[in-house]
């Protein structure tokens, strides 16, 4: 078979890739092996520029079950209670068509917990776009956060929580991340494509046109001015499909009628039946007709690649086979044996009596090319770091608390998680808008805290300490909540990889990760990188969204971040330096200046405060803790107060006092407990080596600082309105 | 002996275990029928769940009335047994004609997910017997087609009637009167937005919609006490 001699190109390989493959194969690649390999091979499926560098990340832990590799990291939670947890990206998809985008990175991670035979259970988007003073930007919001609403309310899976960031980076490139949690109901399921003989059964949509190309065109290149015409690229959601795919699923992994499952994903019918024999040591000898399709004259090319939505692939036992077809019709799900595993080691797709496709199943998934594509550090770095960091004072210190509480950056998000369902399966003993969310695992009485957290600015100015940074605020948010941090799910989003200045980026992200991860003892379990974030040459900041699961011994036992009761008393616990203004908020917001260098971590002295957060919800002494972290103690503090309908006295101490409120000085919390357990508090601060500091106490209806004071109801209006105030602003 | 109470499974309902969770934790025996049977087991309380149902696809509840097992549930009702549609089930009651009105968007066009404050204003049903008449109740809705609409006779016969049963003190979709939660004439079928499974343990936030739930149950034992 021939085909034009720049067809590979425009699948998105390179000259010497096709030589890779021509060298493996013996020969010429048919068209259907090309689009094949174009998909496996892609950065996007096959991690060829990153791995190098993900090597280095730890990833075992006694209570990490699974680890990368597979669908989702699975870690045991409590004894014999285990979790999936993974973190994926539709950022390329949501630019190009906002709904749909989004909605089908909601089905995809969801998917991916499915195939660990999990029950999804919660949902957490974490989205960065433009600044909202642009009416695309508004379109995109509405579009990303529409879509989520309806594809996870659909399938009956809660929002949770998730961040809403803007920065003019991600303008011309917004990032939609998703994480889910799953929680195992009866078996762990592999990707493995076990016993010889075994069925291959197709289960879920039919395969349509829609995708091609998802993997390679759209995930693994730049865009630029026209992108809008990938828009056939990206795929089209169908809720109600997925929420059947998901029960019918479930009710063959609880019966036992699976020996090997996995979802399918980017790079469609190819990588599933791939990865699956790759991993088994088999094979696959599959026959494409029985493939159910949406539109009848599908190339086999296409039928191979397609990222059609909502579909598994099962192996199953030839004894069990009708047994799980009459399943699926039960759910009104189509599902077709496509074939069976073999022992050849090969990927074999048959049309009647021809061969379009006779691969080795690891030439597939296995053995993609993997670059150490070079690093350089950015020259710019240093003019950044010399550059004016914004922490003068303000002309009104009253007016710069009401400004930066106001931003679309900090303002309460109500706007975006009303339209998310995050109450169903009566698990969500913390919701949205809190630190962590806290969930209490159905048919358990456990309880796990979950936090997604990807400062990019301070990647911006510093990328090692900017990831340590943000393992630390996603270790600090569970542990507000009382839990202990256990693992991480990382969703990396960079720029171009053949950028040297992007991968030293993503070398230093990853370095930094790494190290705080192996201080916190918290494993990578999984994730995913998403490279070519830019738009006409313009990169996005390295953005490393970091998901933090953690544990909670009973669902009542968490600390809530709402001021309780007049009279209680405030303390900031943890030290604030002043000049940790570089990068944060309020050099942004208020002096329109990100310069300088990020905040530094002592990974000691936040270790120390996880400890003594851990252990007053374990002893109950403390009626409420929060994080400091955007816009400093001062937003703390609003936040907390404005989560309780109460109001504060307090008084933050010596120094200036926009830095004293504003700085972003990692490693501290806003505490409150009533009097009488002031003495507890202490003893458990001293015992964890946590400075504890008390500021003040919860009064009924103002925010007073002792310089200025803002009545409740005027800082609500601000804090509640102030996002929804910029959605409705008209852009002039 | 516990109250037995049928929680109907459509293709795309979700809610199924909440208030398979939430009639438990009430001392009720619930038990699931899926939509395609044609038979209900011999029960006191029939419920229709929330979701999306057959995937809310033409327009919400508009495919399930035709699902096989409806014919039983009206049956039921007619029979005079007690039928409560939350959310999904209520837009379901609607379309099957079992309940008054229609469901359409929320006046704000948006989804909305959050606690609202209920008004108890007609405390004379099966459905609200344990509350006094003008209780408020905090539960939460979870819908994207909430805004209840009838036509005018329609609604003066439903005030006259008091069969507007549960209003919102704040109206949060366009609900024509407020209302949140309606019964039909005879008084054995209630439809609501709001989700009172989501209500019964303090933790969650509220135990307000044990009110609810309750009452239905203590309607069941009571009965049962009169014709034994």
């Amino acid at each position: 078979m021939s085909f034009a001699p720049e067809l590979h190109r425009e699948l998105g390989l390179t000259d010497d890739e096709l030589e890779a493959i021509e060298k493996r194969l013996g020969r010429e690649p048919s068209h259907t092996e090309l689009a094949m390999f174009s998909v496996m091979w892609s950065e996007h499926c096959s991690y060829k520029s990153s791995r190098v560098h993900l090597r280095d990340l730890p990833t075992e832990a006694p209570h990490v079950l699974v680890g990368p590799g597979e669908g989702a990291g699975i870690v045991e939670v409590a004894p014999g209670v285990s979790v999936a947890w993974k973190i994926e990206s539709h950022n390329h998809p949501s630019f190009v068509e906002p709904f749909n985008g989004a909605a089908t990175g909601v089905g995809g991670i969801v998917r991916d917990i499915l195939s660990m035979g999990a029950r999804p259970i919660a949902l957490m988007d974490p989205l960065r776009f433009g600044p909202l003073d642009d009416d695309r930007t508004k379109y995109l919001v509405e579009g990303v956060v529409h879509g989520i609403s309806n594809y996870g309310n659909s399938i009956g899976v809660p929002t949770v929580g998730g961040e809403v960031v803007f920065e003019d980076c991600y303008a011309e490139n917004p990032l939609v991340n998703v994480a889910c949690l799953g929680v195992i109901e009866d078996r762990l399921m592999h990707g493995r494509a076990v016993g010889e003989g075994n069925a291959v059964i197709l289960i879920g949509s039919s395969t349509g046109r829609d995708g091609i190309g998802g993997a390679s065109v759209l995930a693994s290149a730049e865009f630029d001015d026209a992108s809008g015409d990938k828009r056939p690229s990206v795929q089209v959601g169908d809720p109600f499909t997925e929420k059947l795919l998901i029960e019918a699923c479930l009710e063959l992994v609880r019966n036992g009628l699976l020996a090997g499952f996995q979802d399918l994903g980017a790079g469609g019918i190819s990588c599933p039946t791939s990865e699956m024999a790759s991993k088994a040591g088999t094979g696959m000898r599959l026959d494409i007709e029985q493939v159910h399709l949406r539109e009848a004259d599908m190339e086999p090319f296409e039928i191979m690649i397609s990222e059609s939505q909502e579909r598994m692939l099962a192996v199953v036992d030839p004894a069990n086979v009708d047994q799980v077809l009459s399943v699926c019709t039960k759910w009104e799900l189509d599902a077709r044996v496509l074939g069976e595993v073999t022992k050849s080691g090969r990927v074999e797709v048959h049309r009647a009596d021809e061969v379009l496709a006779d691969v080795p199943a690891d030439a597939l998934a296995e053995e993609g090319p993997v670059y150490s594509r070079p690093i350089e550090e950015p020259q710019w770095l240093r003019d950044l770091h010399a550059a004016e960091v914004g922490d003068a004072a303000p002309p009104d210190l009253q007016e710069a608390f009401l400004t930066l509480l106001g931003s679309p950056a900090i303002a309460s998000k109500r706007w975006v998680w009303e339209q998310y369902d995050h109450m169903i399966f009566l698990g969500t003993v913390q919701g949205p808008g809190g630190d962590a969310a806290v969930i209490r695992l159905p048919g358990h009485e456990v309880a796990v805290a979950v936090s997604v957290d990807g400062p990019g600015r301070y990647c911006y100015l510093d990328p090692y300490e900017g990831a340590r940074l943000a393992v630390a605020e996603a270790a600090r948010n569970v542990a507000a909540t009382g839990g202990t941090p256990l693992a991480i799910t990382n969703c990396l989003n960079f720029g171009n990889p053949e950028k040297p200045e992007v991968m030293w980026q993503f070398a230093e992200v990853v370095r930094g990760i790494g190290d705080a991860c192996r201080d916190l003892e918290t494993p990578v379990t999984g994730g995913n990188v998403s490279f070519y974030n830019e738009t006409n040459g313009r990169a996005i900041y390295p953005t490393p969204v970091i998901g933090m699961l953690g544990s909670i011994e009973a669902p009542e036992r968490s600390t809530g971040m709402a001021f309780v009761a007049q009279g209680h008393l405030i303390a900031l616990a943890g030290t604030t330096d002043p000049s940790d203004l570089g990068g944060g908020e309020y050099a942004k917001t208020i002096n329109g200046r990100i310069g300088g260098r990020a905040p530094r971590l002592d990974m000691g002295a936040e270790r120390n405060l996880h400890r003594f957060l851990i252990a007053s919800a374990r002893t109950g002494v403390l009626a409420s803790a929060h994080d400091c972290s955007e816009g400093g103690a001062a937003i703390a503090l609003a936040e907390s107060a404005l989560a309780g309908d109460l109001g504060f006295r307090v008084d933050l101490g010596e120094g200036e006092a926009h830095r004293v409120m504003f700085s972003e000085s990692p490693s501290r919390a806003i505490v409150s407990f009533s009097e009488d357990r002031l003495e507890a508090v202490r003893s458990l601060a001293d015992e964890t080596q946590v400075t504890l500091t008390v500021i003040g106490s919860v009064v009924s209806d103002s925010l007073d600082f002792a310089t200025f004071a803002v009545a409740r109801d005027v800082a609500r209006d601000v804090f509640e309105g102030g996002f929804s105030r910029a959605m409705s602003a008209s852009v002039t | 002996m516990k109250a037995k109470v049928a929680i109907v499974v459509f293709p795309g309902s979700n809610c199924e275990q909440d208030c398979h969770r939430a009639f438990s934790l009430l001392g009720a025996e619930p038990v699931m029928v899926w939509h395609a049977d044609t038979e209900l087991p011999n029960v006191d309380l029939v419920v229709l769940p929330g979701g999306f149902a057959h995937g809310d696809y033409l327009r919400t509840g508009a495919l399930a009335r035709f699902s096989p097992i409806m014919s039983a549930v009206q049956d039921h009702a007619e029979a005079g047994g007690l039928v409560v549609g939350i959310c999904n089930g209520f837009q379901i009651l609607c379309e099957a004609g079992m309940l008054p009105g229609a469901l359409r968007k929320n006046s704000g066009l948006k989804f909305l997910c959050k606690w609202v404050t209920l008004r108890v204003d007609n405390a004379d049903t099966a459905f609200t017997s344990l509350a006094a008449e003008g209780r408020l109740l905090k539960i939460p809705i979870n819908h994207f087609e909430g805004n209840w609409y009838a036509e005018p006779d329609e609604l003066d016969r439903l005030r006259g009637n008091g069969q507007i049963v549960l209003r919102y003190a704040e109206n949060p979709n366009g609900s024509l009167d407020d209302a949140a939660g309606i019964c039909n004439e005879a008084g054995n079928v209630f439809g609501l937005m709001p989700h009172p499974e989501r209500a019964c343990e303090e933790l969650l936030g509220s135990r307000d919609g044990r009110v609810l739930l309750g009452s239905l149950l203590d309607r069941i034992e009571s009965s049962r006490k009169a014709s034994a």
